[in-house]
């Protein structure tokens, strides 16, 4: 069952909504995230899952709050935000090594003059936590769909966020490479204190690992233990035999 | 200029080198390659290759209306005018849903028929023609000076902003969730390179431009790993393409800025057919 009140911290979206001219993308969503539990985010296509992400990294126009509850009780807090994007849409020819990638998101100082030892290590320390240690010095491209999605993983993880939101994070990612992902997703967070959104279309592993899933198709659909929403006549309807 | 010259003749005793303009030349290679070798890196990265040349396109308006406001050096025109238009793609670009593509396309297109109407009026089209062209040998002392500084900007751009511009490069969202404003560092790229295209337009030429923003950057990505390599070997392209198009083109009598472009060429090719040796 879901819980109703999180002692700890958690983070709140209120009343979210993103309108594209006359169009509700996403109308009037409220959830809680709380701390150490993963919430799967599932709908059809066109649900407006993506939107909701995207408003949450304060991307797109939108009305509503997203706040942060820290444990100590301190409110509206914004908080720190780790994001792993859907695919990367790059050239698999670009000229970047893991190690840069990195570096520019974690050091100021300009990665075409190389990089310190300080920055190395914490590079490196990051990558272990992924299992990714290895490929510190792998060009981007030459990384497979599996490994990517993990690297993308420990960037999002530097800083430590408050929510760590995946969109579609093992869309044409193998069985294996799937697992994989599922389980470092799994230690994350049970080794630190943070709250897990995940956006899948993947309904086959979901129930394993998910705390708490959310239906939603433009508004909020249904909401609660996996068992619950893969039950939910609504979820039959939008989704489909499971 | 004088120390310039004194330098040239005592190091570099050369037959193409004791004409005060090729000096001139020279000394505006070993800025503008380099700066055209950092820039063309996130020019490939963005694939930003077809909005360049729409904003080197646009520097035709730019020349007429400075012809028709009767200001004697258009270059300043051309500059406004090319960093309104970046300004104006960026905006237009970010609120909507049309592609890119057609976006910079149809301003293109727009720019160089508005410039090409005025300036062809009454049939004394001819006298532009050096824009297309380009003369790199009519460089003037104060003209290098700008070029110099222009240098040392994208430089310290380069220092402060690389890192950010690597990650919106990579992806939209991911710059956003690190708190990095994709807009204000995509419209500040877009805003240097519509101003180091437009300054330097008159000595490379409108119809080539484009291959310095693309050529070093292109030929490094075929050899390079990492960023600081990609870096190093776009500058060194650049520099090398650039001294030795000059050399050529003084005893071909042809046109500079085409010949280093043929050089830059000359170099893609060789590291292509390295690259495909390579992954054989």
């Amino acid at each position: 069952m879901i819980r109703e009140e999180c002692g700890l911290c958690c983070s709140k979206v209120e009343n979210l909504s993103v309108r594209r001219g006359k169009l509700d993308i996403i109308k009037d969503i409220n959830i809680h995230f709380h701390c150490g539990d993963l919430t799967a985010i599932i709908g059809p296509n066109g649900a407006g899952k993506t939107t909701l992400l995207r408003a949450m990294l304060g991307e797109i126009e939108h009305t509503g709050t997203l706040r942060f509850v820290d444990p100590s009780g301190h409110k509206n807090i914004k908080p720190v935000i780790g994001y792993v994007p859907q695919h990367l849409n790059f050239d698999r020819s670009t000229p970047m090594s893991v190690a840069d990638l990195f570096a520019a998101s974690i050091s100021k100082r300009p990665v075409w003059l190389g990089y310190n030892r300080k920055t190395i290590k914490e590079i490196s320390k990051s990558l272990d936590r992924v299992n990714m240690g290895y490929a510190i010095n792998r060009k981007i491209g030459d990384l497979s769909g599996g490994e990517l999605q993990r690297v993308m993983l420990a960037l999002a993880l530097n800083p430590m966020p408050n929510i760590l939101l995946l969109d579609e994070p093992i869309s044409g990612i193998d069985q294996a490479g799937s697992q994989m992902f599922y389980s470092t997703i799994s230690k994350l967070r049970e080794d630190y204190d943070m709250a897990i959104v995940l956006v899948s279309h993947d309904l086959q592993l979901l129930p394993k690992y998910a705390d708490k899933v959310v239906l939603l198709k433009t508004t909020i659909q249904c909401q609660g233990s996996a068992e619950y929403v893969f039950s939910h006549k609504k979820t039959k309807e939008l989704m489909g035999t499971l | 200029m004088q120390i310039w010259y004194s330098i040239i003749d005592t190091i570099l005793p050369f037959e193409w080198l004791t004409l005060n303009f090729m000096k001139n030349a020279l000394l505006a290679i070993l800025f503008v390659a380099p700066t055209f070798g950092l820039l063309s890196t996130m020019v490939v990265n963005n694939k930003l290759a077809f909005f360049s040349e729409a904003i080197g396109h646009s520097t035709l308006t730019g020349i007429a209306i400075g012809v028709l406001l009767g200001i004697g050096d258009p270059v300043w025109a051309m500059v406004i005018f090319s960093v309104l238009l970046a300004i104006i793609i960026s905006i237009v670009n970010k609120n909507s849903t049309s592609s890119t593509d057609t976006i910079i396309g149809v301003f293109s297109s727009t720019s160089i028929a508005i410039g090409t109407v005025i300036l062809s009026r009454g049939g004394g089209f001819a006298k532009y023609s050096t824009f297309l062209i380009g003369d790199l040998l009519s460089i003037t002392p104060l003209e290098i000076g700008i070029l110099i500084l222009v240098f040392f900007g994208v430089l310290i751009f380069w220092l402060v902003f690389f890192n950010d511009l690597l990650i919106v490069s990579m992806n939209k969202s991911l710059a956003n969730s690190r708190k990095i404003s994709v807009f204000t560092m995509e419209t500040i790229f877009t805003v240097l390179i519509a101003i180091i295209v437009t300054i330097s337009i008159q000595w490379v030429g409108l119809l080539i431009i484009n291959s310095f923003l693309i050529l070093p950057a292109a030929t490094s990505r075929n050899l390079a790993r990492n960023v600081k390599e990609y870096h190093i070997i776009s500058v060194i392209v650049a520099c090398l393409s650039g001294i030795i198009g000059l050399i050529a083109s003084y005893y071909l009598g042809s046109a500079t800025g085409a010949t280093i472009v043929v050089a830059m060429s000359i170099f893609y090719i060789a590291t292509l057919i390295i690259k495909t040796i390579r992954n054989l």
